[in-house]
């Protein structure tokens, strides 16, 4: 052990007198501005125990003498947010949803409320901008499987697209024509819905494949395979393509058609929100 | 004759092992098990082919025991390539979704791969050897308990693999940084305890009357984690043959247990232990006395005391009652000058050495460490104010917050000190080069900087995002565009912790070629005359 008296020659200040491994200690006091920031915040921190809930007792905590509460306060905010918009909430359950477009005010609040509820609920299948991906239709366009008029959207998304648990749901199924069709057969009716809206590899193919349409599948599509919305059945002389585009794509969906499913959210959402989600749908530019 | 009774008890090990990867009632279980089984039949194949029948050459005890210490300098930087790397894929994967490979590498499985490694496989290593060095030369007394410290270490590493391989298997409590299953946890227990032995009875035995300040923070980190270990992982298996417990705690009192744990496995593992690591080698680089000696008590005792009390602040606005999350926050703005008092002491001894700032690197690299150390404990409390974490929490923010604390604290000065123990640890004359730890210095210094940086804007980005309502009442964005919005933050944070890898991969090569004794030819650093004079 060193001598009490041990002098740092560099600061002039005296050290503890200890030394480990050759380490010492000087004997500063403690920094005055750490002192006093230190007992500042110990000071407000006695403070805003007593200005907020913080004391435990037997039974419950010292309510603080501002009277806050986390919980109330959520509760005030939902009901201040819900009292704003309560005279437009009231109006759309009451109206129908064309009485509801037909009314400037109604419609824009019905729009900015049911783009809201598309966010949470509908961009995971429809994207944000609700452009559709392979599979999931683009909402923006003029293309409608199930109708593009307001009442028409509002009963898609209530009920669905074949979705088992809703006797309602919008209910089609297209027959896998493997199980019918020769493969040549596929391939010319193939080469004939392409061509309807695109350039084909072998031309040859497509007067056959026009026969082959209208013995199997004018019966939905239509004559000219302008679709039919009563059963889903989708326009194939547009160059919009759900499932991909091109004579494979197409081929691929007559051999064994992918049947997209879509849950009805009648049940979940409830009436006033599915009527603001189809008035918002409607507003995107393909309504009609 | 030399590992008789280690064979025996590997051999016996390594059998229930194996009786448990047959027996096991899920298949993780008896994955893991089969892991078990060849990581201790692999050891017993080692230690059978080192047996010895001469009688073991007497130990004198006089002398340091430092071979657990090499070993674990070794291990430290083994597993801080392996965390941090583990770390970049797992920045890669968030901005590229894509490079989730399932089931083993998807982020939900390397993210506690890469917190766990870094945390306690990188810092824990460091820790514990940076601790048994501290403690001999401070106490001038030799390990206690013979081959304890062996014990420690390789029980210490057989719980790294075990949590990591069992993490990758999908072996889960999904209790954040306490993620291994009750096995690895009742293992790690009894390492912990030995560890606790080997320190507290090497501190008995000690020759200087006092305990060293460095010590005091070591002790109050071994004990403390003890504590946060056992009781936030009291849990009941669903069967001793399975990989799935339950917690003995529900509801919010299970996650009020679980965020104690959380946030004091950052007080006392991530600082008070690294505070110890400061106080014992920065005044040794800097070959100066400690600042003040009071203020080195009273910061310990207050920031030992303060810190438990802080983790509700990481439940602000849940089911927590508003009483609890008060107390938690007054807490955590007393506890800003406690930490501060650990950044004063650690500046302030440099006082009348601050030209070693520009001449040494190592001396630089500790004080980076300081100074983030003093950025992220003042950062600390302010997110812990209610307001201000109403918009950081679950945000990117946490995330900056705790890598300028990891990788500017944490890191930094394990790196310091690895650079000033290595060469003495295997008594080379100096490191293999210095102009690498400059290099290391300013890779790790901008890394983090990006790093930082990116993950505040997108952090507050994402939190500003997430509130913005519109004049109607309902919310502007969706949660896929506020992710969507996130993709170049992600990309500039892998970005910043590639760089800091490449310090990491710089170090791991010096550290080698200083281990194997060479010497880099090399020019003098600029202004350096002490840089290449002999190691004391």
């Amino acid at each position: 052990m060193m001598s009490r008296e041990h002098i740092d020659e560099v600061s002039g200040i005296s050290t503890t007198g200890h030394e480990w491994d050759g380490i010492r200690e000087l004997n500063n006091p403690l920094p005055r501005w750490w002192v006093i920031t230190f007992y500042a915040t110990i000071a407000w921190a006695l403070a805003y125990t007593v200005a907020f809930p913080a004391w435990p007792m037997l039974s419950s905590a010292t309510r603080g003498v501002l009277g806050y509460s986390s919980r109330n306060n959520v509760k005030n905010e939902l009901a201040a947010a819900e009292a704003a918009k309560g005279k437009y909430i009231a109006a759309i359950q009451e109206k129908t949803i064309l009485e509801i477009a037909a009314d400037d005010a109604l419609r824009e609040f019905a729009v900015a409320s049911g783009g809201a509820t598309f966010k949470v609920n509908c961009v995971q299948c429809h994207g944000s901008g609700a452009q559709g991906s392979k599979g999931f239709p683009n909402l923006n366009d003029d293309d409608w499987l199930w109708g593009g008029k307001a009442e028409e959207i509002q009963q898609t998304i209530t009920h669905g697209i074949r979705f088992a648990s809703d006797l309602d749901t919008r209910q089609s199924e297209m027959p896998a024509f493997a199980d019918v069709l020769q493969p040549e057969q596929i391939s010319q009716v193939s080469a004939y819905v392409a061509s309807l809206s695109g350039p084909v590899l072998d031309k040859t193919l497509i007067q056959s494949g026009a026969n082959v349409f209208a013995d199997n599948c004018a019966a939905c599509h239509g004559e000219k395979a302008k679709g039919n919305r009563e059963v889903g059945a989708p326009d194939l002389t547009d160059a919009i393509w759900l499932y991909g585009s091109g004579e494979s794509a197409i081929a691929a969906q007559v051999r064994a058609p992918k049947q997209g499913v879509m849950p009805a959210w009648g049940a979940r959402l409830g009436e006033t929100k599915v009527k603001e989600l189809a008035v918002y749908v409607h507003s995107l530019g393909g309504g009609e | 004759m030399r590992f008789a009774t280690e064979i025996v008890v590997f051999s016996v090990f390594a059998f229930a092992a194996l009786v448990g990867a047959g027996l096991g009632v899920d298949a993780p279980f008896r994955q893991h098990m089969w892991v078990l089984f060849f990581v201790l039949a692999g050891f017993t194949a080692i230690l059978l082919r080192n047996i010895e029948f001469k009688p073991a050459a007497p130990i004198d005890p006089s002398a340091y025991m430092d071979g657990p210490i090499r070993y674990g300098a070794i291990a430290t930087v083994f597993w801080g390539v392996v965390g941090m790397l583990v770390g970049v894929v797992i920045a890669l994967q968030l901005a590229y979704p894509d490079l989730n490979i399932q089931p083993w590498f998807n982020f939900g499985r390397l993210r506690p791969l890469h917190t766990s490694g870094v945390v306690f496989a990188f810092g824990g290593n460091a820790l514990i050897c940076t601790s048994l060095y501290v403690v001999q030369r401070t106490c001038r007394a030799r390990l206690f308990g013979g081959k304890l410290a062996w014990f420690v270490f390789w029980g210490y590493q057989l719980f790294i693999v075990m949590a990591a391989t069992g993490y990758l298997l999908g072996v889960t409590e999904g209790r954040e940084y306490a993620e291994p299953e009750w096995y690895v946890d009742i293992w790690l227990t009894i390492v912990w305890v030995a560890y606790l032995i080997l320190f507290l009875g090497t501190i008995l035995k000690r020759r200087e009357p006092h305990i060293y300040v460095a010590n005091w923070f070591y002790l109050s980190f071994i004990v403390t984690i003890a504590m946060l270990h056992v009781i936030d992982n009291l849990t009941m298996p669903a069967s001793l043959l399975g990989s799935k417990s339950y917690s003995a705690f529900s509801g919010v009192q299970d996650a009020l247990t679980q965020w104690w744990y959380g946030h004091n496995a950052v007080g006392f593992f991530l600082t008070a232990g690294f505070l110890g690591m400061m106080y014992y080698f920065v005044p040794k680089q800097a070959n100066r006395p400690v600042y003040s000696y009071r203020l080195s008590i009273i910061h310990f005792w207050a920031l030992i005391f303060l810190y438990i009390w802080a983790g509700p602040h990481h439940l602000h606005y849940t089911a927590l009652p508003d009483w609890a999350q008060t107390l938690g926050m007054a807490f955590s703005i007393m506890l800003w000058m406690p930490s501060w008092g650990g950044m004063i002491n650690g500046l302030m001894t440099l006082s009348g050495a601050w030209d070693k700032i520009r001449t040494d690197p190592i001396i630089r690299m500790m004080v980076a460490a300081i100074a983030f150390y003093g950025m992220s404990t003042f950062e600390g409390p302010i997110m812990s104010i209610r307001t201000v974490n109403s918009l950081s929490h679950y945000t990117d923010w946490t995330i900056g917050h705790v890598h300028s604390g990891a990788l500017g604290w944490v890191g930094m000065i394990s790196f310091g000190a690895l650079y000033y123990m290595v060469p003495k640890l295997w008594n080379r004359e100096r490191l293999y080069s210095l102009r690498f730890v400059t290099w290391h210095f300013w890779l790790a210094t901008l890394g983090i900087v990006v790093y930082a940086a990116a993950m505040w804007v997108s952090g507050v980005m994402q939190g500003l995002m997430w509130r913005e309502y519109n004049d109607q009442g309902f919310l502007v964005y969706s949660f896929a565009e506020s992710v969507a919005a996130m993709h170049p933050y992600y990309v500039m944070r892998a970005a910043g912790g590639t760089m800091y890898l490449a310090g990491m991969l710089i170090m791991a090569w010096n550290i080698t070629m200083t281990i194997l004794g060479r010497q880099r030819e090399e020019q003098p650093l600029p202004g350096s005359v002490s840089a290449f004079q002999p190691a004391e």
